[in-house]
């Protein structure tokens, strides 16, 4: 841990740069070199780990590369429909109301076959936190054009590149559902840099207070990497996320709600919220 | 003597629900089970159970699948084109092993159809509803009583076998009123060893459908198939009326055996022997007791409100044993007893050794679908 370069230098004490978070699985992921699910993952066990959440969370597993989510993190889990991970943790906080409640989806999940979901459990202010991936493609079957695809982005569904005329515009999911008075608190993190990591994680952190004090629906987006899906090497991806996903998908809070919305005690019966 | 109360069957069936210990609700209205939607509504936050209205069938059989997943005993209800949209959840249901009473009070179809009784989705049911290979449960009661009783046997069904159950109903069994006597039958509360109630103190538990692996799958598969080769065992139901001295059976369920039983006492009355064979699980079909009775009968008349559906499992099930005829109406137009009864002369026409089954179809003049049998 310490380089002592000769007898007169003072050893420093151990010091701890790295622990694998308990609710991380001791286990390689499957996901491609550069992808962002791992640094995601890993903030989702510290977090939960640091709040002592780990024993009372019910995680909702999207459809796509991050369905696998239940393979690293230790908690238990279900799987969802495509598009319908927030319908399924309603149906979990419904009849759950002591459980800590988590979705993690991607771009293709939640903003394009599952609006609807998103949409009306926010909607219903559900006591849930929702991790959003937003990497721009769909990565799972091969690269094609998610409602997140950045216009002028080539994917193998826009091999000419994403045009408004033909394909629409990139969708905000974050801000379009911040508008909602049940969503409390709506945040975009990224993986590109050790900072915006830590961002990302306080992100998260609040994004679980603000369910843990009942105050209503949560979601945090984190805007990430998909190499293979860009056809670009791990390095070239960072570069394009900090310099053009960035800037249409712009990191920060989005709406804080917590202080302006009376919090509400967490329910206490099985049921109660019925 | 016990008391007698007036309830439609979408009502008594949200009380026999609820009576049985159900723990929350999912729907979304929809004509003719939107009365369940709304007694659910009133009850179930009265009691401190959950009940949401979904955004759409998609969500609300999806809100399910979560709360069932955590060991909840779960109810869901729909209609024809609500139950196709829950057709994705049924099946993630079935692969993730999860138990689940689903309604179908049956419309007219296909597409948006009518808001009218019918059973024309017996091939939706009993066939499948989603992808892969699945069955699922199916209970059909003939009365409102029927539902009341048939609602917790679904919950047993569902949770002895984590499997989802289907009751199916019609328009008529939905919104028709009758006299009950409102006994209705309680179940012990249940806390199965794999659900999903957050992991302490043990490893975490998954529920899942994705098997990537193909020999994975397989596996699961066998084991599936092995589960409903089970149900076949012990969860076939059907009742006889009739039948000892009967030349012709009527074969149906539902709305359509109470038209059928109103059509076997006109027929006696003119002197002939009819009798009724009721399946009341549709999957499993009891196709052995109906096998086993067809080489007694001049013919069978499988009498549906659908263009023909039931009919196909009565055929495979009596291996040309017997003739089979069948009258059916479609559209959310329902067979009166008199149609039934003049299928049945046609059926008594039929005098056919045992064993050959070829017939010609022709048209009966009422303008009815009616295959009628015919010595070639």
């Amino acid at each position: 841990m310490t380089a002592t370069t000769g007898p007169r230098v003072a050893t420093a004490a151990p010091r701890l740069i790295y622990r694998r978070p308990e609710l991380l699985a001791e286990d390689s992921t499957h996901y491609c070199p550069g992808c962002g699910h791992g640094v995601v993952h890993r903030l989702v066990a510290e977090v939960l780990g640091e709040l002592g959440l780990g024993p009372r969370t019910i995680a909702v597993a999207g459809v796509g590369c991050a369905v696998f989510a239940y393979d690293y993190l230790r908690l238990d889990f279900c799987e969802a429909p495509h598009g319908r991970a927030p319908a399924v943790a309603t149906g979990i906080r419904r009849v759950r109301p002591d459980a800590f409640v988590l979705t993690y989806q991607g771009d293709g999940d939640m903003a394009a076959i599952g609006t609807a979901e998103i949409v009306h459990a926010a909607a219903r202010g559900e006591l849930i936190t929702a991790i959003f991936v937003n990497n721009g493609v769909y990565g799972m079957t091969g690269g094609q054009m998610a409602p997140t695809t950045l216009l002028g982005q080539k994917t193998t569904s826009t091999p000419g590149g994403r045009e408004a005329a033909l394909h629409g515009y990139p969708l905000p999911i974050t801000e379009m559902l911040a508008l909602l008075p049940g969503v409390a608190y709506a945040a975009r993190g990224s993986v590109v840099d050790p900072g915006a990591i830590g961002k990302t994680k306080a992100y998260l952190r609040k994004a679980c207070e603000v369910q843990l004090a009942g105050a209503g629906f949560a979601i945090v987006e984190v805007i990430s990497t998909c190499p293979v899906g860009w056809g670009m090497t791990p390095r070239e991806s960072i570069d394009w996320l900090r310099d053009a996903v960035a800037e249409v998908y712009p990191p920060g809070v989005v709406v804080d709600r917590t202080k302006t919305v009376p919090v509400a005690p967490a329910p206490a019966a099985a049921g109660s919220e019925g | 003597m016990t008391r007698r109360v007036l309830m439609n069957g979408n009502e008594a069936i949200a009380e026999a629900a609820i009576a049985a210990g159900c723990d929350a609700y999912f729907g979304y209205p929809i004509t003719p089970q939107a009365e369940l939607l709304e007694w659910m509504a009133r009850r179930m936050p009265e009691l401190g159970r959950a009940f949401v209205q979904a955004e759409s069938e998609l969500g609300a059989i999806s809100m399910a699948l979560g709360a069932a997943a955590t060991g909840a005993r779960v109810l869901v209800s729909s209609s024809s084109p609500g139950i196709s949209l829950m057709a994705e959840g049924m099946s993630y249901l079935a692969g993730s092993e999860l138990p689940l009473v689903l309604v179908n009070v049956m419309r007219g179809g296909p597409g948006l159809g009518s808001i009218q009784p019918s059973q024309s989705d017996y091939f939706q049911a009993t066939k499948g509803h989603g992808h892969g290979d699945y069955r699922v449960p199916v209970l059909a009661p003939s009365s409102i009583a029927e539902a009341i009783e048939l609602v917790p046997t679904a919950f047993e069904i569902a949770e002895r076998y984590r499997t989802p159950v289907m009751v199916l109903a019609d328009g008529i069994m939905g919104q028709a009123m009758e006299p009950v006597e409102p006994h209705f039958r309680t179940l012990p509360p249940c806390a199965p060893d794999w659900a999903l109630t957050g992991a302490r103190g043990r490893p975490p538990r998954v529920v899942r459908s994705l098997h990537l692996r193909a020999e994975d799958l397989e596996a699961h598969n066998r084991d599936l198939q092995a589960k409903f080769r089970a149900i076949e065992a012990a969860e076939t139901r059907w009742a006889e009326e009739g039948l000892t001295d009967a030349e012709v059976a009527i074969v149906a369920y539902g709305t359509a055996a109470r038209v059928a039983r109103t059509a076997m006492a006109r027929a006696r009355q003119a002197g002939m022997s009819v009798g009724l064979f009721r399946p009341i699980s549709l999957w499993p079909f009891p196709a052995a007791a109906l096998r086993d009775l067809a080489p007694r009968l001049r013919a069978i008349l499988v009498v549906e409100l659908s263009a023909g559906q039931m009919v196909e499992d009565v055929r495979l099930a009596v291996e040309g044993r017997a003739p089979v005829l069948f009258h059916g109406r479609t559209g959310g137009m329902v067979p009166t007893p008199d149609e039934v009864v003049t299928a049945l002369r046609r059926a008594f026409l039929v005098n056919q050794p045992a064993g050959e089954s070829s017939f010609d179809a022709e048209t009966d003049p009422l303008g009815l679908i009616c295959a009628v049998g015919g010595r070639r």
